[in-house]
């Protein structure tokens, strides 16, 4: 029996007033894509704590895409000027923990960008299919005998 | 009443734990008064045959430092851990895998090639140490085998309590031994000899809700005196580490390193510490904001400082069944 190709599991995290609302754009003008997101609304995307991308990627997920709203339309003013400045140092310390920076994404996604949301996961969910499951090197890691 | 058995032990650590013990100075009388050292190989000439004959459950309360790195840590703590009525997970590296831990950044055979092949490695022969080696008249000296990652005591055996520190406090540590002598431990498993909120409760430094315009290491600048490290630029782990040590280490204008380990329910300070920076930055221009916080250097290194091998993702790659220890 051949091995099923690899879906990539992806966690999306949306803010309720901008991008919730464009993937839903998405959703009523029937745009097709892949249904590899899992989506969870919340507030707003400076709701979403470190610990909650971090968490979704040790149980199981290949990424995660969090999406907001643009700067200066924040509903809570300036919630995702610190989701902006947390993404970019958790990707660096992620990638210095060996996960790639594509598998964890902050994109801006208004309500009127339905058509721009399918796009951006299709191409999130093909980079993370490219890159494979997220496991550790377990070669590398194997006990040695010194 | 007969004295209790106190035993104390260095894995993968520094020896700064066994010396924290000393630095009760005095009151190392008062223990010795109370209790009968039964192991301790940094103080006292025990070997590990010693222990190995006590019955199970002979030592009343251990004090474990140090990390698991190799075999021998391995086996010491499972022995320990069997020989001890109450094992104490002591300091940083026994309770979250430490300094030692940040081995867990490359994989091992990067780390025996760094320890074994650097400028700062005399070994012209290329010889490495190995299980098998041999001295000259034939007698095996070989080594325990090094494990994939380094790991916390809690991760090999049951631990009962957990002292953090590095080292622990000095005040914390004499209070411990007053409860062990007095039984005044709380129910285990707990944390004991650190406080439940974070740094910053017991700094004197002021906060003013000020907000910064860029990061600095602690080196490039003079710090104010008086006015919060955070709020200067400084990458000051303070909010994300459970107090204890009474602000120490920013009472005298520098940076808390971590080594308490996360503060409160938090099991994760490089999370914590990531939630905290991105607040404080005095801009809402997506691109000032993205320079200014890349300008913290090392984030993995320094908010894990202390934590990597107990943080979420190392827990996660520690659990992969490839990385167990081989003993």
């Amino acid at each position: 029996m051949t091995e099923p190709p690899f879906e990539p599991k992806i966690l999306g995290i949306l803010c309720t007033w901008c991008s919730y609302s464009g993937a839903d754009g998405a959703g009523q003008s029937r745009t097709a894509y892949p249904p590899n997101v899992e989506v969870v609304r919340v507030m707003c995307s400076g709701r979403v704590d470190p610990s909650f991308i971090i968490s979704a990627l040790a149980d199981g997920a290949d990424g995660v895409l969090v999406c907001g709203c643009h700067p200066g339309d924040c509903h809570y003013v300036n919630g995702n000027c610190k989701t902006a400045a947390r993404m970019t140092v958790l990707s660096t310390m992620l990638e210095q923990l060996g996960i790639e920076p594509a598998r964890v994404r902050l994109e801006w996604i208004s309500a009127s960008e339905g058509t721009r949301y399918a796009e951006l996961v299709a191409g999130m969910t093909e980079q993370v299919r490219a890159l494979g499951p997220l496991t550790w090197n377990s070669t590398a890691d194997k006990a040695v005998s010194l | 009443m007969s004295k209790l058995k106190l035993g104390m032990y260095c894995a993968a650590g520094c020896g700064g734990c066994d010396i924290s013990l000393l630095e009760v100075h005095e009151h190392l009388l008062d223990i010795v008064a109370a209790a009968d050292i039964v192991f301790w190989p940094a103080a006292t000439d025990f070997k590990y045959a010693d222990v190995e004959a006590m019955p199970d459950g002979d030592i009343d309360i251990c004090f474990f430092n140090g990390a698991i790195r190799n075999a021998e840590n391995v086996h010491l703590a499972q022995l320990l851990r069997a020989k001890s009525k109450v094992l104490v997970a002591y300091g940083a590296c026994s309770s979250f895998g430490g300094v030692p831990g940040l081995a867990n950044l490359y994989p091992i055979q990067d780390v025996i090639d760094r320890a074994f092949t650097t400028q700062s490695t005399d070994a012209p022969s290329g010889r490495r140490p190995s299980a098998s080696a041999t001295h000259d008249d034939g007698t095996l000296v070989g080594l325990p085998a090094i494990a994939g990652t380094v790991t916390s005591l809690a991760h090999v055996v049951s631990v009962d309590y957990t002292l953090p520190g590095c080292p622990p406090s000095t005040d914390r540590v004499w209070e411990v031994c007053q409860a062990v002598v007095s039984g005044a431990l709380p129910g285990s498993p707990a944390i004991v000899g650190a406080g439940s909120k974070a740094v910053c409760d017991d700094c004197r430094l002021e906060k003013r809700g000020t907000r910064v315009t860029k990061f600095v290491r602690s080196h490039e600048i003079i710090a104010e005196d008086g006015r919060c490290l955070l709020e200067q630029g400084i990458v000051c782990m303070g909010p994300a580490t459970r107090s204890g040590c009474g602000g120490q280490c920013t009472d005298a204008l520098m940076p808390c390193r971590g080594c308490f380990g996360p503060a409160g329910d938090s099991v994760d300070q490089g999370a914590a510490m990531v939630a905290v920076l991105g607040t404080l930055i005095d801009s809402e221009d997506e691109d000032v904001i993205r320079r200014t916080i890349a300008e913290v250097v090392d984030p993995a290194g320094t908010f894990y400082c202390f934590t990597l091998a107990t943080s979420i993702l190392g827990r996660a790659r520690a659990a992969d069944p490839h990385t167990e220890v081989r003993s």
